[in-house]
């Protein structure tokens, strides 16, 4: 089990390595240089002259006349080693700032979403399984297949628009009018649980529709086995030998996307959070690639990515906990 | 999947004393045998045909819509969708008619509204002469197929501009169907080569473009191309921004396909043929593209058709959020663009509309790939 752990770590840390050479150039590759956009932000409506020397000053204030491998070190080393991501100029500020605890509701996003794709698609993907081919196995399958080609922004603006006419509520936001600026307290955690439930809800839906077919092709596959049939021979009442042998095996496939999952959800969070106005990581994620604000956007990045590594990390040990099979071929 | 790709095992559904069925049946090629187990599933039928009709409709949009799509009528700003009716208050006709509309700002909440007067007739004529055009890009032409001779026509209404958003949807059908298009065919020649490459030399080959490959896929999609679409120069002209659209559309495709590929790859190198071309002195090249690709080729039409969608879908999402293709170009995530705010939709919620089209072709694309898998492996049984 050491060894495993160990193994993981190191591919983990291998993986962010090579991840973050691909967000560098990413946030390279916009035209113009950071300084320009940065003297633009800073000095546009002041009337001020901006001359060559200038943005030569700022180049070499900030490093940017460095060749960029160099660059690529310095960022990565002051992450690393000091956590601090660099400098936000369309806020003026540190992007630690600007981030600060935006990662922490992004993760209660991620989670509230997870936590309501499962506690759904599972139970409901065995029950069409075990009823396989009854009405409510099609109406699911249907779902699934809407839960494909409904994006979740455009479900997000579809609830929205019912929402505000048929019951005249707003539902943006995460947190209400008279907590947004508060400090934290409980009255505040629980407003924003309130409001985690209808993101988490948008975000779970194309999540939901894809767990659902996986946990039910899993199921059907092992309701067909020999261990099943035994045990129906021997006289197990129906529920207990379906939880006893399919039902364990059916969340494995689960878990072990539990990654890809969260991938999903982050791939769908920034346009989310645009719909319903959300103040997270995605949210910013696209204000700063409008802004061309590429060191916020690289750190956005570089956060959520670890965040997904995280998850498959976590889920290689759950499963390996779950089904020792997986220690033994992969050794 | 059995290597063996001659008709040799009986159909087991078929009776073997009727002759004639079982001769067409041995000498069929594979692809008649394909599209004899396509055409059982109705489904996958009713997909394909919509697809086909949204293709035409788009092909042909400025035939098809009444205006073409550019031009803004000021007193016709965000008009509710007029809907071709038979009857009014002077009774029936045979011929349809819409309502007479027209948009005006109301004074107190400084909303445009939509004023209908149902007695005036608007008469709807077929191929009626309207604002020239060139179909397909060459011929020049102003016949429509349907349009009013005075007022105005907008069964989906307007947008915000007085643009006919009818036409409007068709030209994006057009454009968003196309990108996809040739997003699919980019990230297919992508990961040909890079998954023909894996599959085909296994080895550290192999482990090194696996190894890159995951590392790319565990990046959020979405945020990591939206970070490409940021960088294109404002300066760019709109075909410009098409092009590398598309660009971004096969990298978002491409790591699915390669995969598939290799893994067909893979599983055939070993193959008595393939060591036979090998000995002859075929070329690596030559093999994948002669002796390989052939013996799959109908799992990669399939593979291409489920990735379609995707495609789709990236693009109304970049494009949705200002990331993807930017006005004038009209697709369907440029459209929605309208529709980004509740308050947009409430006031104007035919601008919605582009959203069906998306959620029927992603539909329309899913169910035909599904049927098309089934039907892939003729040999089957």
């Amino acid at each position: 089990m050491v060894k495993f752990l160990i193994k993981r770590t190191l591919g983990m840390v291998v993986t962010m390595f090579f991840v973050s050479i691909m967000i560098f150039v990413i946030m390279e590759l916009p035209p113009g240089d950071y300084a320009e956009r940065w003297a633009f932000r800073k000095f546009s409506g002041t009337g001020a002259q901006i001359t060559e020397a200038d943005l030569d000053n700022i180049r070499a204030n900030f490093g940017l006349d460095r060749p960029a491998p160099e660059r690529y070190l310095t960022w990565i080393k002051d992450i690393v080693l000091h956590g601090d991501f660099g400098q936000a100029f369309a806020f003026q500020t540190s992007v630690n700032n600007v981030i600060g605890q935006k990662i922490w509701l992004t993760l209660a996003i991620l989670f509230s979403t997870l936590i309501i794709t499962y506690t759904i698609s599972i139970p409901v993907g065995m029950y069409a399984a075990v009823r396989q081919n009854s009405v409510e196995d099609h109406a699911l399958t249907i779902f699934s297949y809407l839960g494909f080609a409904l994006p979740n922004f455009l479900l997000a603006l579809v609830l929205l628009y019912i929402m505000t006419t048929y019951f005249g509520t707003s539902v943006g936001g995460l947190f209400s009018p008279e907590y947004a600026d508060e400090p934290w307290s409980k009255g505040k955690v629980l407003d924003l649980l309130s409001h985690l439930i209808i993101p988490a809800i948008i975000l779970a839906w194309s999540a939901t529709a894809f767990q659902l077919q996986t946990v039910r092709a899993t199921m059907l596959d092992e309701l067909n086995t020999l261990s099943v049939t035994a045990a129906r021979a021997r006289g197990v009442a129906e529920w207990k030998l379906l939880i006893k042998y399919p039902a364990r095996l059916a969340i494995n496939p689960v878990i072990s996307t539990m990654g890809f999952d969260a991938n999903r959800i982050f791939s769908e969070l920034p346009i989310v959070a645009l719909v319903l106005g959300l103040p997270e990581l995605g949210g910013l994620l696209l204000k700063s690639y409008l802004d061309l604000d590429m060191y916020v956007a690289g750190a956005i990045l570089l956060i959520l990515t670890f965040m997904i590594v995280f998850m498959n990390f976590l889920s290689d040990i759950l499963l390996a906990f779950l089904d020792p099979r997986v220690k033994l071929i992969e050794g | 999947m059995t290597s063996n790709n001659y008709p040799t095992l009986p159909p087991p559904e078929k009776d073997l004393n009727e002759s004639e069925e079982a001769k067409r049946y041995y000498s069929a090629s594979q692809f008649q045998l394909i599209w004899w187990r396509f055409k059982k599933r109705r489904i996958a039928k009713i997909g394909a045909l919509v697809l086909i009709i949204m293709a035409l409709s788009g092909l042909f949009a400025e035939f098809f819509g009444p205006y073409t799509g550019t031009t803004r009528v000021s007193e016709s700003v965000l008009v509710a969708p007029q809907i071709p009716r038979f009857c009014n208050s002077e009774g029936c006709t045979l011929r349809p008619f819409v309502p007479s509309t027209i948009s005006k700002r109301n004074p107190e909440t400084l909303r445009m509204e939509t004023k209908v007067d149902p007695s005036v007739r608007r008469d709807i004529y077929f191929f009626v002469e309207g604002e020239p055009y060139e179909l397909l890009g060459f011929f020049p032409m102003n016949t429509h197929l349907f349009g009013v001779e005075e007022g105005t026509i907008h069964i989906f209404g307007t947008d915000s501009l007085g643009r006919d958003l009818y036409t409007r949807t068709l030209i994006a059908t057009r454009t968003s169907l196309s990108i996809g298009i040739i997003g699919v065919i980019i990230a297919f020649i992508l990961a040909l080569i890079i998954g023909g490459a894996a599959g085909y030399f296994g080895g550290w080959i192999d482990y090194v473009i696996q190894r890159l490959t995951e590392i790319v896929r565990v990046i959020p999609v979405i945020p990591l191309y939206m970070g490409l679409a940021a960088a294109f120069p404002k300066e760019w002209s709109s075909s410009q921004v098409y092009f590398a659209m598309t660009l971004i559309l096969a990298l978002v495709g491409w790591p699915t396909l390669a995969r598939r590929i290799r893994g067909k790859l893979l599983s055939l190198r070993g193959e008595d043929y393939v060591i036979a071309a090998n000995l002859a002195g075929a070329s690596p090249s030559r093999i994948i593209g002669r002796h390989l690709l052939p013996a799959f080729s109908s799992y990669i039409i399939v593979d291409l058709v489920i990735s379609f969608p995707y495609m789709l879908l990236s693009e109304t999402a970049l494009s949705f959020v200002g990331l993807g293709l930017r006005p004038p170009t009209v697709s369907w995530g440029v459209l929605l663009q309208d529709a980004q705010t509740v308050r947009a939709i409430e006031q104007a919620p035919w601008l919605f509309i582009p959203a069906l089209f998306v959620v029927v072709a992603v539909l329309s694309f899913t169910v035909l790939g599904d049927g098309l898998r089934d039907a892939a492996d003729p040999y089957q049984v």
